[in-house]
């Protein structure tokens, strides 16, 4: 017999859901802390109950690096660390900063790039005194 | 818990390290990773005053190879009743330490060989191949996208980290690397032995800021092997034992981006529970090889084992702190930073410390060494393995 499961591991819902343009982190519905990268099972707690959310985007610039490249490979390269606001960390890149003005610290909020149909989750800096 | 520690450590000082070699470290063009181990293997046997058909235990892992233990018992014609094949990336062959200890004191078994080859710089198929390979083998689907630079990329994101929080310098890292190098001078096996400066480093070419080309290790080839037999059979064989006091291994994350905290590795556990195996602390340590794969390793594993406080790593290896002559001896052999690098360099730490102890250093040996720290750094300074190593005088 087939796994009786029609659902999706969690990897490939989170990367149909970034396909369509909607990025979701996950959270535990017994401890309640956000999870990211997406899992089958909380990894504070064990609970297998975890409810997909839409993050609010925002959060903070925590590490940063610039991986150093020939223009041919296509110049240099912001690599970063970003936390959300939710308390979760993960990779990826400020696009609308150059790599060397990107600081630890800098405010950021996501946008899910989708390029020849395939969604990542980039960041872009923002002004706070403008939005505030 | 309280009982399985005081279970531990009933084990301090049971097994002792009788045997030690390397080979090819640097360049060994014209040969496979298994001539290379099986070389430094049979190297590490003589050296133990014992015969192949002597080993019935066998530690060994690879960066490539699945079975790798599997080719390693066929090819060197053993008959393991032990065998393990754990692979934790680097720290993998400090972290075979403590199994080989319980296999050796319940009577599984009487002599382990811990060993690693990698002609990785020479062989055709090496490390550029194996990094392209890993996407599609070992897949990060959450880091891979954003193209970083692996391994570099990661430990400079943790180094960016301490220099904001720590206000940590890329001199302090610099030195890191001459130290290493200063070591390495000393050192006749050693790969890179030219001078090396602070300014050296500092105008070196840029990988992934804040790390230069050197503030990383190079890619070598380099074999490593030793032996482990219980306390009172080592003391019938040719070399001084080198007794081991405690190892403990931790893991907290895979990837960079799942680190709990960029700034505190898993050491801080590793390295509390293998000194409280030992019965000692880091002032009580005479001689200290760490897995310094990348500068701001060296500076994090000080702080994680206890050598200095958190925050303080950076000050604690400037100025020649670490180097001949400095503070405290670390990575006397040169380090992966200077003396060699082939993929996996935690073989290495227990190999340069039974050296010192021993007192076969040559020019670089710290006299007088009675204590030493061996520890194993592995992937993404994701697994951790800490040995606290004696003399005789220490049981």
């Amino acid at each position: 017999m087939s796994n009786p499961s029609t659902e999706p591991g969690v990897l490939a819902r989170h990367q149909a859901e970034l396909d369509r343009g909607r990025w979701l982190i996950q959270r535990c519905g017994a401890c309640h802390r956000a999870v990211y990268f997406p899992r089958e099972l909380c990894p504070h707690c064990g609970h297998l109950g975890l409810a997909w959310e839409a993050p609010s985007g925002l959060g903070t610039v925590h590490a940063v690096t610039t991986v150093k490249r020939k223009p041919a490979d296509g110049g240099d390269l912001d690599v970063c660390l970003v936390e959300l606001d939710e308390g979760v960390r993960l990779m990826s890149r400020v696009e609308n900063r150059p790599p060397a003005e990107v600081r630890i610290g800098l405010r950021v909020r996501a946008r899910v790039r989708v390029d020849e149909g395939r969604g990542l989750v980039v960041f872009d800096a923002v002004d706070e005194r403008a939005s505030a | 818990m309280t009982t399985t520690r005081e279970t531990l450590k009933s084990l301090r000082g049971r097994t002792a390290i009788v045997g030690a070699a390397t080979f090819g470290c640097g360049e060994c063009p014209g040969h496979t990773d298994m001539e290379m181990l099986a070389k430094a293997a049979h190297a590490a046997v003589a050296d133990a005053g014992l015969t192949m058909a002597d080993i019935d235990g066998l530690a060994t892992a690879s960066v490539s190879a699945v079975m790798w233990p599997l080719g390693v018992v066929e090819y060197l014609g053993l008959n393991p009743r032990y065998i393990d094949g754990t692979m934790l990336g680097g720290s993998s062959f400090v972290a075979h330490l403590l199994p080989a200890m319980q296999a050796l004191h319940f009577g599984q078994c009487n002599a382990v060989l811990v060993c690693y080859g990698s002609a990785q710089k020479s062989s055709t198929f090496g490390r550029k191949e194996i990094v392209g390979l890993r996407p599609f083998l070992d897949p990060q689907p959450y880091e891979h996208p954003y193209q970083p630079q692996l391994p570099v990329s990661a430990y400079a994101l943790a180094a960016s980290r301490h220099m904001h929080a720590f206000g940590t310098t890329r001199e302090q890292l610099a030195d890191v690397a001459v130290a290493a190098r200063a070591w390495a001078r000393l050192n006749p096996e050693a790969y890179l032995r030219e001078p090396l400066t602070r300014a050296d480093v500092l105008a070196s070419r840029m990988v992934s800021d804040p790390l230069t080309v050197r503030d990383c290790c190079p890619v070598t080839d380099g074999a490593g092997a030793f032996v482990l037999v219980r306390a009172e059979r080592a003391r019938d064989l040719p070399k001084k034992p080198v007794y081991v006091l405690g190892n403990a291994t931790a893991v907290w994350n895979r990837q960079v981006s799942s680190m709990p905290e960029l700034t505190v590795t898993a050491a801080r556990q590793s390295g509390a529970e293998a000194f409280a195996m030992a019965g000692l602390t880091p002032a009580e340590i005479d001689i200290v090889q760490l897995y310094d794969a990348f500068t701001i390793n060296t500076i994090l594993f000080l702080e994680d084992l206890g050598f200095c406080a958190k925050g303080e790593g950076g000050a604690f290896v400037a100025d020649g702190a670490i180097a001949p002559g400095g503070r405290l001896p670390v990575n006397t052999n040169g380090g992966g930073l200077s003396c060699v690098h082939p993929g996996m360099y935690g073989v290495f730490t227990v190999i340069e410390a039974v050296r010192q102890l021993r007192g076969e250093a040559g020019a670089r040996q710290v006299l007088g060494a009675n204590t030493a720290v061996a520890h194993g750094n592995g992937g993404m300074l994701s697994s951790q393995s800490t040995a606290v190593l004696g003399t005789a005088d220490t049981l």
